[in-house]
């Protein structure tokens, strides 16, 4: 048991490390072709990413609604549907905590924080839970749903923030009105980084124990890997397909709250920028697994981390980190046909 | 009020007309492009991607020439190898195309963000257009109906392969592959093949359509040109039940909903302007809610493609 565990663990690191190093060979002759020496632009990648405490600590900022966000894909991917809503769940999320938030001001703030983080994730949650209900009892396909909703919460958030709550003093940009200043967070002690790292993390832990080690976990797993079993061992299939669509909301949900209680302090157009989309493919990467959420997405931003000073060192457009990004989904993806093709990682059946 | 007064609502219905045709053309052809991808038995969600780097290699090519109708075949050809590399990794075993097609759309957007950098000052020519309202004294209405090239190119191309899909050897063959793999392989096609090809040929049509964003309308080249036209092409496909003359129809509703909001503006209904313009997106939930079933697929769903089951 330990054996199979521990060799399927080194065969996902082993290919993982495999699609990286090709990725960056990638990567290098790319730029390569722009005139520059792939070695200087590793090393600036490096520097920009895990080199000193600032990068570090920047390529925490970028990973934490990762880590959020690709819950969303993969708690409900370990029961067996395809969830590419975390956009929409973290908007929703988002909106929640501000309608909540802004009524909070006279609570004491770790009340009003614990408020607002149930709201966004109760939010999230029931909006991706929709989705798993739609496909349950209606045979809705989730993907489809979950996409079409990412638009619909995106677009229920612009109107909410271009009229009902909008904030007219904010000249700058349209947004809706702002939580009180004393209910948001500032960092994690000791590290310049916002508290949606902490949370990420944690609940990443929370959920990698309750899928590996409960009985619940054991009965999604089962499902995600042949639903016919799970029907003829009479599981709660609805209930459970629900409950891992509350959950992967939640997560993303919860994301929407961190950025909101955390960095912006309002909702606006802000919140849409792509984590949700990062988050599906950081769940794939990590092959749906919460613990290794927690990695890939590390892994990820800092690779946004270190765009900034790869656009300052070498005059390469900001989009260049979003171009290694694209490399390195492309390639893992593509490595996850080598799975179970390599011998040594097989463990003898006898 | 006979030259370019107010119309009051008669001009909201113009230019509701007016855009959905103009709106219409790059939705027309991402959801040709899925239409042909999906009938192989494939989802590329990496349209979204492809479109994005269609618009930015058709402009960037007819800046350099001069010629917008060879940005539009370039924008074609970048469609294209974009779309093959999507095919040739859905061939390896074990990889999700839903994933691949989200990763492809990262990438795409990213290298054309990266690629079309030096594009975004200097204007290209625009692709030509028909003033069939030469007519009409009013300007909403000449504005209207400036029918452009490569909305007709799309009309005829709808039907062509609508009439293709069904009569011709390809047609068949894709539909054979895309329905069962058994029955293909069974038949001696090679499946990853064919899925590639319509893979392919829809990625051509989606960078086509990404050309007419940045040499029609709104015709010039930025990073926030697309709105997700590549991403709903997905939809649109359900929509229209994989038929590419009904790809049409829903082109023009899903084109005539998004100038809605901008048309009941011009009359000062400015509430709700958000919403209108979600408008097809609700739809789209609405009609795959009502035509779901747990206890069988979309009517007219290629058996193999993974969201009609």
């Amino acid at each position: 048991m330990f054996g199979s565990t521990f060799n399927n663990g080194l065969e996902a690191v082993v290919i993982n490390a495999a699609a990286l190093i090709l990725t960056l060979a990638g990567f290098g002759i790319f730029v390569a072709l722009f005139g520059h020496n792939p070695l200087d632009v590793y090393y600036i990648l490096y520097l920009g990413a895990f080199a000193t405490q600032i990068s570090i600590e920047n390529t925490l900022t970028q990973s934490a609604p990762l880590m959020l966000t690709a819950l969303c894909t993969a708690i409900p991917a370990r029961a067996g549907l395809l969830v590419i809503g975390g956009e929409g769940a973290l908007v929703v999320g988002g909106v929640a905590t501000v309608l909540v938030g802004i009524h909070l001001g006279h609570l004491p703030p770790w009340a009003g924080v614990l408020i607002m983080g149930l709201a966004g994730s109760i939010a999230g949650g029931l909006w991706i839970g929709a989705a798993g209900a739609l496909r349950q009892y209606r045979g809705v396909n989730e993907t489809i749903a979950t996409l079409l909703m990412n638009y619909i919460a995106i677009a229920i958030m612009n109107h909410l923030v271009s009229g009902p709550i909008r904030d007219f003093d904010q000249v700058l940009k349209t947004s809706s009105w702002s939580i009180p200043e004393s209910l948001m967070v500032g960092t994690v002690p000791g590290l310049d980084v916002h508290w949606g790292l902490g949370v990420g993390v944690v609940t990443c832990v929370i959920l990698y124990v309750i899928m590996r080690q409960t009985t619940f976990g054991f009965g999604v797993d089962i499902l995600g890997g042949n639903p016919r079993a799970a029907q003829m061992a009479g599981l709660p299939i609805n209930r459970m397909v629900l409950v891992c669509c509350f959950i992967g909301g939640a997560g993303a949900g919860l994301a929407g709250t961190m950025e909101i209680i955390a960095v912006h302090g309002f909702a606006s157009e802000s919140l849409v920028v792509g984590f949700g989309y990062a988050g599906i493919l950081i769940a794939f990467l990590a092959r749906q697994n919460p613990a290794a959420i927690i990695i890939v997405a590390i892994l990820v931003g800092g690779i946004s981390a270190s765009g900034g000073l790869l656009q300052r060192r070498f005059d390469l457009p900001d989009a260049t980190a979003a171009v290694l990004q694209g490399m390195l989904f492309v390639m893992v993806l593509a490595s996850n046909t080598a799975y179970g093709r390599f011998k040594i990682f097989q463990v003898k059946a006898n | 009020m006979t030259d370019g007064g107010d119309l009051g609502w008669w001009g909201v219905l113009i230019a509701v007309m007016g855009g959905a045709i103009r709106v219409s053309t790059p939705y027309l052809f991402v959801s040709l492009g899925e239409t042909l991808t999906e009938k192989g038995g494939r989802v590329n969600l990496g349209l979204e991607g492809i479109l994005v780097m269609g618009a930015m290699s058709g402009y960037g090519t007819a800046v350099v020439t001069g010629e917008p109708w060879l940005g539009v075949i370039v924008a074609g050809c970048a469609g294209s190898a974009l779309a093959l590399l999507h095919g040739l990794i859905c061939n390896l075993t074990r990889v999700n195309d839903i994933a691949v097609g989200i990763s492809l759309f990262i990438f795409g957007t990213g290298l054309a963000f990266f690629l079309g950098k030096p594009f975004i000052n200097p204007s290209a020519p625009r692709l030509p257009h028909l003033e069939l309202g030469a007519w009409s004294t009013y300007p909403q209405v000449r504005s209207a109906l400036e029918i452009n090239a490569l909305f007709i190119i799309g009309v005829v191309l709808a039907f062509a392969l609508a009439w293709g899909l069904k009569n011709m050897k390809w047609g068949l063959i894709l539909r054979t592959v895309g329905d069962s793999t058994e029955a293909a392989t069974a038949l001696g096609y090679s499946v990853n093949w064919v899925r590639t090809m319509g893979t392919v040929a829809g990625g051509f049509l989606s960078g086509v359509g990404g050309s007419f964003l940045s040499l029609y309308y709104p015709g010039t080249w930025n990073e926030g040109l697309s709105s997700g036209q590549g991403l709903m092409a997905v939809a649109l496909v359900i929509f229209a039940r994989w038929n590419p003359i009904y790809c049409f129809y829903v082109s023009l509703l899903f084109g005539g909903a998004t100038a809605l909001g901008p048309a009941l503006q011009t009359v000062g209904i400015t509430s709700n302007y958000y919403l209108y313009g979600a408008a097809p997106y609700f739809l789209t939930l609405g009609l795959l809610i009502y035509s779901s079933s747990t206890k069988h697929s979309l009517a007219g769903a290629p058996g193999e493609v993974s969201i009609s089951r």
